[in-house]
């Protein structure tokens, strides 16, 4: 794997990756149960991956993380502290890359990098600079920058999002379908910058996807989301051989087609 | 009763807004370009709107007085009528309606935007208060804004009575005499007390509809709605203030 070339602003903050705990959290919305009993531990520097079928709540527990979701019931710590208070934000470095991108679209794409940075006085005009153009080149944005995202590709906007979330060099970094809507090369480009960024910063790391090549290369630990609760949580190897039923069919799902799933459903 | 709780609601999440919007004031130097940006929206492009307008309450003023005084012989008072009409409630009023309907729409429509699309979660995420950048800017230049556009008023309402007052057949009194009359009773206090007005209820606009379209929830449609919902708010806030700091000013 190719290691990034080194930031040329190199920051010398030793953050300690943040850790993360979920005790028995679960979350309602209305009558429909999201997510039910979710304990997890995620250690300082770890990979975790986080996959289930579309609509099991993977989203959701992303943003109880950074609190922009309060759990019914239940608790979640970011490095000890509750991820709902204001406070927390300001204790822990998070960056999260949002499913649909979430770029501020009245700002260029270097605006959108810059932000973070400029607005907490994270160095000279010139520092913020050689960081957002390292980010932008690391994932071959570099002709980007004068543009606005609504004249992005969805791809584009995807890889300016995980830019923006580079920039920040956060201590807890969170992905919601980083791979999703970009080529097998550019896949590949980004799981290889997950993994790195590990190596480089030693930033925890929570990625939710449902691309099995990344979870089974780059993920310490892979957790399963169906029904509402953790059906899977082990590691890679593990993920290989899956005992429960469940885990198999969703993760090696067979193409039938003199079966089709669609028409056992209608029956 | 759930209409009431909304209402209540509503208030108590503005006042927290407007709370932590001032907490912020110590940023304010640093968003200079945001400040100017603002002033920019809010003064420069209501301008035209606000003086062709209040050139024509202004002429109608003259008018419907003219007609009205004519048969008590009070015409040469036009001019004072007018005067502290439009110093003290047409223009102000004028200003805070045209604001809320070009400038608070707009501003809900892009908060509540950014909302929909998560642009505000992004903001929270990055630990930047969206109270210090997209609100507090909003509300310093719509201070500093709205007296300007309610001195403008006044005076080219002012203009646009003595045209009328000159050229219509019935009331024909030149400018001199209405506006030596308008002079004579109408006192700074009035003019003061119009710019009052119009500072409390372009303050009020602003906050209103920085939170309502903050607080938008759903889809794209809520977007609409959120403004619609701000308008109307703007109106009806504008003119029960109207009587409250009307009175408290007498
Ligand atoms: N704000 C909300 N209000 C009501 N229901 C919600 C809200 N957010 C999410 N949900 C519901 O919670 C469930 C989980 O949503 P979530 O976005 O977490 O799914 P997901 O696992 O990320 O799916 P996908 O893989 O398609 O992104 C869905 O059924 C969704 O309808
Ligand atoms: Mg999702």
């Amino acid at each position: 794997m190719p290691a990034l070339p080194p930031s040329p602003a190199v920051t010398t903050r030793e953050s300690p990756a943040a850790g993360v705990r979920l005790e028995n959290l679960s979350k309602r919305f209305g009558s429909h149960v999201v997510l039910q009993d979710i304990t997890l531990t995620i250690e300082p520097g770890e990979i975790f991956v986080l996959m289930g079928p579309s609509g099991s709540g993977k989203s959701v527990l992303l943003k109880h993380l950074v609190g922009l979701e309060a759990p019914t019931s239940g608790r979640a710590w970011i490095n000890g502290h509750d991820a709902t208070a204001e406070s927390t934000r300001a204790l822990v470095r998070m960056a999260m890359v949002f499913q649909a991108g979430a770029l501020f679209n009245s700002l260029t794409v270097y605006d959108n990098l810059a932000l973070f940075l400029r607005e907490h006085r994270l160095g000279s005009e010139a520092d913020i600079r050689t960081k957002v153009r390292h980010a932008l080149q690391i994932l071959s944005l570099a002709g980007t920058a004068a543009k606005f995202p609504s004249e992005l590709s969805g791809g584009m906007k995807k890889r300016v999002a995980i830019a923006r979330a580079l920039v920040m060099e956060p201590q807890l970094m969170l992905y919601d379908e980083p791979t999703s809507e970009l080529d097998p090369v550019m896949s590949a480009t980004i799981t290889e910058i997950i993994a790195s960024l590990k190596d480089e910063y030693h930033v925890t790391t929570v990625v939710v996807s449902h691309d099995r090549d990344l979870a089974l290369n780059i993920a310490d630990r892979v957790g399963i989301l169906m029904d509402s609760r953790l059906i899977f949580l082990g590691t890679p190897a593990e993920l290989r051989q899956p005992q429960d039923e469940r885990v198999a069919r969703f993760l090696y799902p067979q193409i039938d087609l003199a079966h089709p799933r669609y028409k056992q459903l209608e029956t | 009763m759930k209409a009431i709780i909304t209402v209540f609601e509503g208030f108590g999440s503005t006042l927290q807004l407007l709370v932590q919007a001032a907490s912020h004031l110590g940023s304010l130097p640093r968003q200079r370009a945001r400040f100017i940006e603002q002033c920019y929206l809010i003064g420069y492009t209501t301008l035209p709107i606000v003086a062709i307008l209040s050139f024509f309450i202004g002429s109608v003023l003259a008018l419907q007085a003219g007609y009205s005084m004519q048969n008590f012989g009070a015409k040469q008072f036009i001019g004072s009528l007018v005067g502290l009409s439009m110093a003290r409630e047409l223009g102000p009023v004028m200003v805070a309606i045209l604001l809320a309907g070009r400038v608070g729409s707009a501003i809900t429509a892009e908060l509540a935007s950014m909302k929909v699309y998560q642009e505000v979660d992004a903001l929270v995420t990055m630990n930047i208060p969206p109270a210090r950048i997209l609100v507090l800017p909003r509300l310093a230049a719509v201070l500093v804004m709205v007296p300007v556009l309610a001195i403008i008023a006044d005076l080219v309402g002012w203009f646009g009575g003595a045209i009328v007052a000159k050229n219509v057949a019935f009331i024909s009194i030149e400018p001199e005499a209405y506006f030596s009359v308008l002079r004579r009773y109408m006192k700074f206090q009035d003019v003061l007390n119009g710019l009052i007005k119009a500072e409390t209820f372009g303050f009020v606009v602003v906050l209103v509809c920085c939170n309502i379209g903050l607080n938008t929830r759903g889809g794209p449609r809520e977007i609409g709605a959120a403004v619609t919902r701000a308008v109307v708010a703007s109106l009806i806030l504008i003119l029960v203030l109207d009587y409250f700091v009307t009175k408290a000013l007498m």
